[in-house]
Order: C-alpha cells, then structure tokens, then sequence
C-alpha cells in the first residue's frame, strides 16, 4: 500500500461573481505525475493554487503527507486558514514552480535556491551551500551560479526556480505550466528536467500546455472544463481514446 | 467654537488678498514656462556655449532653497541697485515694491525646475515624428515649433501643472519679503490679533480651497490637450 | 579682497565659525526630520495599503492635505501646535514633571517631516506596487513568514524602486530645511546668512555664501546618492 502523498478534495473557488472551481477532487499517491489540463479559463491553474493556499479555496479540503490544512469558517461563509504556523509547515512541503519563474531578482541564483533552507527551515549557510551546489549540478545551472536572475535566459531562470522548490525536500511539487513563457527552442531543456524528477519517483502536480509531456510521464491526466473534471485516467486512454467530446476537440487543437 | 467665529472672522481680509497669490502664481508661471523652454532648448543645444550656462543655471536654482535666492534677490539688488543709474530712472518707484523680486526670483525658480521637464520630454520624442518632418522638407526651425515643442509641452503637461500647484504654494514663501499675499495676511493677523492659529487655519481653508479648484481645471485643460491620445478614429 | 576675508574669520570678529556651525546645524536638522519623515512614510504607506478603511482613510487625509497647504503653513502650524499639544499630553499622563517644557528642536524636526513624510508616503507605496506579485508569492509558496517576507523579499526590492524618490525627498528636505530660518530661534544656515547679512549690510556676499553652502550640500548628496543606486541596481541591467 502505497502512501497517499496529496490529496484534494471537492475544491470550490470563485472570483467575484464568477465561480472558477466547482467542486474538483484527486488523490496523488507517493510518485504519482498527475496533470491538469484544459483550455485556458477551465479553473486548472486556480486548482493549483488552491493546492498550497496561494488562492484560499472557498470550500474544500487539502490533505498534505496525511495532515489536513486546518480551516474555519470566515464571515462571508468562505474558508480561512486557522492556524498561519500549520498553513506555512504545510507549504515548505510543497514545492510550487511558477510559469514567469519568480526567482527573486535582487538574489543571485545560489543566494535564491538557499534562501528558504536558511531563512525558513534554519540551516545552517554551509549546510544549505552544499546541498544547493547537488541541486544546480542536477538541473545543469552550476556555471551561473553568482549570476542574478535578470542575467539568464528563461530556460536557466526556470531550472533554477525548480531546484529552488527542491531545496526545501517537499513531498510534492507543483508545476504551474513551466515551460509557457519560455521561447521554444528553451522549452526542451525544462521538460528534460522534469522528466528526470518524474522518472526518479517525484510526487508531482501540474498543469501544462505540453501534450507530450503529459502523455509521456503522466500516472493520471485530469481534464478540467469550465471548474470541474470532464475527464479523467491514465495517458494511454485518455489521450488516446478520449470519451467526451470536449477532450478530443482539445487534444486536436492542441 | 470661540475658534471656529474667530477663524471665521479672518476669511473675509484673506479672500481679499487671494488674487494677490493667484497673480503670483499666473505671472511667474507663464514666465517660468517661457524662460524654461528656452533654457531647455540651451541645454540640448550641441553648442556648450549655450549648454554650460543652462546647466549650470538649473543646477543653481534647483540646488538652492527658494528662501534662499528670493533674500538673495530681494536684499542682494536692494543693496547693488541704488548705486547704479536704475536709482534715477522712472523704474525705481517700482522697484522698491517687493512685489517685483518675489515674481523674479520664483520666476526663475520655476523655469529652472520647468526646463528639466521639458528638457526629458523633448529627449523622449521618437525619432521618427522628427525625421518624418525633415522627410517632407521642413526647416529646422519650423520642426521645432511645429513638431518637437507642441509634443513635448503636451507630453509633459501633467508634471508642469503639478508644478504649477507647488508654484501656487510656494509663493507663501513671499510673505518673507513684507508681500502680504494670503500667507502674508495671514501672519500680519497673527500679529495684530495675538492669535496663533486661527489665521493660519483660515489660510489654510483658502488654499486648500484654491488648490483644489486649481486641480480641477487643470485637469480639464490636460484633457483638452491631450485629447488626441484617447480618441478613437 | 581682503574685507572679505576678514568677514570669513573665525571667532568674535568675522563670521566663519558661525556658517560652518549654521552647515552643521542644517545636517543635523535635515538628517533627524529625513529620518523621522521616513517612519511617517511607512506608516503613510501601511495605511494608504491596509485592507481596512479607516487607516486608508486617514492616510489619504494626510496626504491630501500637506500637497494642499503650502509648507510654510504647515510648519508654522505644527511647530506652534506639536510643543504645546505634546507637553499637554506627556503631563497629562504624568510622564514628565510640571516643568517640563517640549523642545523647539522637535517641534521643528517634527514639522519638517509632517511634510517630507507624505512624499515619502507616495514614494514607499508604490515602491511597494513596483514588486511583482510573484516575488511574494514565491516566498509564501515555501512557507516562509509574513515578517521575513517583509524583511527579505520585498523590502530590499523595494529600496531599489524608492531610491530614486527617497533621494529626491533628501535634497528637497536639505532645502526645505531652511524655512524654519522664519522660526528665528534656530542658527541653520539661512538664519545665520540672515544674522551675517543684517550685521554687516553684506548682503549679496552673505546671501550668497549661504547659498554656495546649499549647494555643495546638494553636489555632495547628489554623488552619493548615484552611488547608492549604482549598488542598488545590480542584477538589474
């Protein structure tokens, strides 16, 4: 029996008037790759948001490595977060990469990837180093390592920005289409890194635009139409032999 | 509520010496616009004869407190103009009035700072708006006045009628010099009626309320000017 | 030629240790109102960014008021108001004996930054709106604290988009600094110009003195104020 790693259960969310998510469930087990895609405005990136409370769901629950994110009920009958500790514990657990990378632009890239060991989980400087210079060399950033942001191209900003999300050892990572803002002849080096993490038994989440990544490293593909799952299984049948006929008008145009 | 009547009491000697602040602002604003374009100009010009003594001129005057060059005015050419020809002229019955150092040192305060805007406008004019003029022949002269000045005046507007606002301010700072603008009124009342706040407070209603109905037709006048930005066809 | 040098001379008979201690007395004044200015800043820029309304409320009143109002009213009103105001409350509270009497040079330093502090309050907050959202989010997505957020990630991206503002609100606080010269109870610079100026009738040499004195303030500043943003600015070209 393997270990349920996240598990997201009946997630609603809206923006104003505008309901995003309306009730959307998925379990990951340790090492699973699960996908999220949809066309743009079906709720997948809000979903993943919700994940580690960037967007706080207005419903719902999110269990991470078995310990719930606790919450209450605030005034307007939407969800708050009750205890900031647990809610900050739980998101050293999960790793997010974001499509603009978001590395901290006034921090070198080593001073990026060890911020959070120092600054959130008290290593030491000399500890957090050594562990970095294992992560750049596995993502391929080594030679930039004193280079600022704004100095590398988009492929290298993103490797940094996942061996960033590494360096805190979450139990799951969370992809928010990495490889979109990326020129295309960047994107090849980003699915390479992703796909060594998936082949080493990563948990992973993520939503992406890259049919064949999906198809290639995915254990489930989740379809999401308009706020809730429209379909969902393994690569094989998804992809291949969609059910609905929504899924298949999208894997054409994709 | 002593305060308030007696606050009260003061607007009316203060409203009288509100055109005073406004003729102040209106006549040093013009000149400071006019002086500013063309110390702009200077320092653009590829001529150092030209450029050197506008740099230095808007180093000077923005560099400096204003208190500073309106006693260095006000005091400095009181003590030089006496001994020249100026004292036997028909000008000196008005020259004695302060009233002519205040508009010229806020005069030249104010084209000092308007030249640094107008100076970044004209620089941010593309290329091609100039070179499409050269392209059907016009002279240089006239691409200046035809093209490069109207742009960069309206593309800078909002930051000059800023400075217009803190020009109108400013010109309290005149009071210093026995002008009694409303700030100046204001202080004379203080001394008169051994009250220290009520006339400040008055005069701050009246430049709240000046400045306020100042922005609004600013305002106005920027969306006039600028209409040509937001039309659509 | 030589006149003048006499004027310049130290001690009882010429002015020159008056105008350096007059220089001393602007720093020391511009530098504690420019401090002071930056707390009212920060609280200007929390309120005028708070989710609640009161505080963005009163900060918008504060704001709006002191870019109404010409500095020289404001400063008249608070220097005259804050001694008094505080020595009422702090004897009220029985913090300090019946005596006790408010320092004109807090009134003034108070006065000054009432007014740099609301341009300071512009300057913080959209210091604040110029970091990317994503900065922050990419510090909260690995659980770090609201505070440590604060003091790592947006307060030193920040200072790179303040900088330039800040240093403006420096140059303009050393210039302004010499309108409590009408308060006529502190020797700065343009107070002892106007002493040395009475005196001797010198006035264009005085007048002018001072103000070569401001402007070498406002070279020196300038310098340093470009090499600030030279370090602030790495990583970004």
């Amino acid at each position: 029996m393997v270990a349920t790693a996240l598990s997201v259960n009946n997630i609603h969310k809206s923006f104003g008037s505008v309901e995003v998510l309306k009730g959307v469930s998925f379990e990951a087990k340790s090492g699973d790759v699960i996908s999220l895609i949809g066309s743009s405005g079906s709720g997948k990136s809000t979903l993943l948001r919700c994940i580690n409370y960037l967007e706080t769901p207005d419903e719902g629950e999110i269990t991470v490595s078995g310990e719930v994110i606790r919450t209450v009920k605030g005034k307007d009958g939407k969800l708050v977060a009750a205890d900031k500790r647990q809610l900050e514990h739980i998101r050293t657990r999960l790793g997010m990469v974001f499509q603009s990378f978001n590395l901290w632009s006034h921090k070198t890239i080593l001073e990026n990837i060890i911020e959070g060991p120092m600054h959130v989980l008290g290593m030491t400087r000399k500890d957090a180093i050594g562990e970095a210079e294992i992560l750049m060399e596995k993502v391929g950033i080594t030679p930039k390592r004193d280079h600022y942001p704004n100095q590398l191209s988009g492929g290298q900003q993103q490797r940094a920005a996942i061996a960033r999300a590494l360096a805190m050892k979450p139990d799951v990572m969370l992809f928010d289409e990495p490889t979109s803002a990326l020129d295309p002849e960047l994107v090849n080096e980003v699915l390479l890194v992703i796909k060594k993490l998936a082949e080493e038994g990563r948990t992973m989440v993520m939503v992406t635009h890259e049919m064949s990544l999906a198809r290639d490293i995915s254990s489930e593909v989740i379809f999401l139409h308009k706020g809730l799952v429209e379909e969902r299984g393994a690569p094989s049948q998804v992809m291949r032999d969609p059910k609905s006929a929504r899924l298949r008008q999208f894997l054409q145009m994709a | 509520m002593e305060t308030i009547s007696n606050v009260i009491g003061f607007l009316p000697a203060l409203i009288k010496a509100t055109p005073l602040t406004l003729l102040l602002t209106a006549v040093a604003g013009i000149f400071g616009l006019v002086i500013g374009t063309l110390v702009a100009l200077a320092r653009l010009s590829a001529r150092r004869v030209l450029s050197m003594p506008a740099y230095v001129f808007t180093f000077a005057f923005r560099g400096t407190p204003l208190l500073v060059q309106i006693y260095l005015v006000y005091y400095g050419l009181g003590q030089v103009l006496p001994g020249t020809w100026v004292r036997h002229s028909f000008l000196w019955p008005y020259l004695r009035d302060g009233l002519w150092y205040a508009i010229f040192a806020l005069s030249l305060n104010q084209a000092a700072y308007n030249a640094e805007v107008i100076r970044g406008a004209i620089k941010a004019i593309p290329r091609g708006q100039i070179e499409a003029a050269k392209s059907i022949g016009m002279r240089s002269s006239l691409i200046l006045r035809r093209i490069t000045l109207p742009q960069a005046l309206r593309s800078c507007l909002p930051v000059l009628t800023g400075d217009l606002i803190i020009l109108l301010k400013t010109t309290s700072l005149a009071s210093t010099i026995t002008i009694l603008e409303v700030m100046g009124t204001a202080r004379m009342l203080q001394r008169q009626s051994l009250l220290i706040f009520e006339p400040l407070i008055a005069a701050g209603i009246i430049y709240f309320t000046v400045v306020f109905i100042l922005t609004r037709i600013m305002n106005v006048v920027e969306k006039r000017l600028t209409r040509y930005r937001t039309a659509k066809a | 030629m030589e006149y003048y040098w006499q004027l310049l001379a130290w001690g009882g008979e010429g002015w020159g240790d008056d105008f350096a201690w007059g220089l001393v007395m602007t720093l020391q004044v511009s530098v504690v109102a420019y401090a002071v200015a930056v707390v009212f800043g920060l609280l200007g820029a929390a309120g005028k960014l708070s989710k609640h309304r009161l505080p963005r409320l009163l900060a918008d009143i504060y704001t709006t008021v002191v870019r109404s109002l010409p500095e020289l009213l404001v400063i008249l009103l608070l220097y005259f108001s804050v001694a008094s105001g505080a020595e009422r409350l702090l004897k009220h509270f029985g913090l300090v004996a019946e005596t006790f009497q408010f320092s004109s040079f807090w009134a003034a330093i108070i006065a000054l930054a009432f007014v740099s502090g609301a341009f300071m309050t512009e300057v913080l907050r959209s210091a604040f709106l110029a970091v990317p959202p994503g900065q922050i989010e990419a510090a909260v997505s690995i659980g770090m604290r609201p505070r440590k957020v604060f003091t790592r990630i947006v307060l030193p991206q920040m200072m790179r988009h303040a900088v330039p503002g800040m240093g403006n609100l420096w140059l303009s606080i050393t210039k302004e600094s010499a309108i409590i010269s009408v308060l006529g109870s502190f020797s700065e610079l343009l107070y002892t110009g106007y002493r040395a100026a009475a005196g001797t009738k010198q006035y264009i040499f005085f007048y002018g003195l001072t103000a070569v004195l401001f402007l070498l303030i406002t070279l020196v500043s300038a310098l340093v104020i470009a090499q600030i943003e030279r370090r602030l600015n790495r990583g970004h070209h």
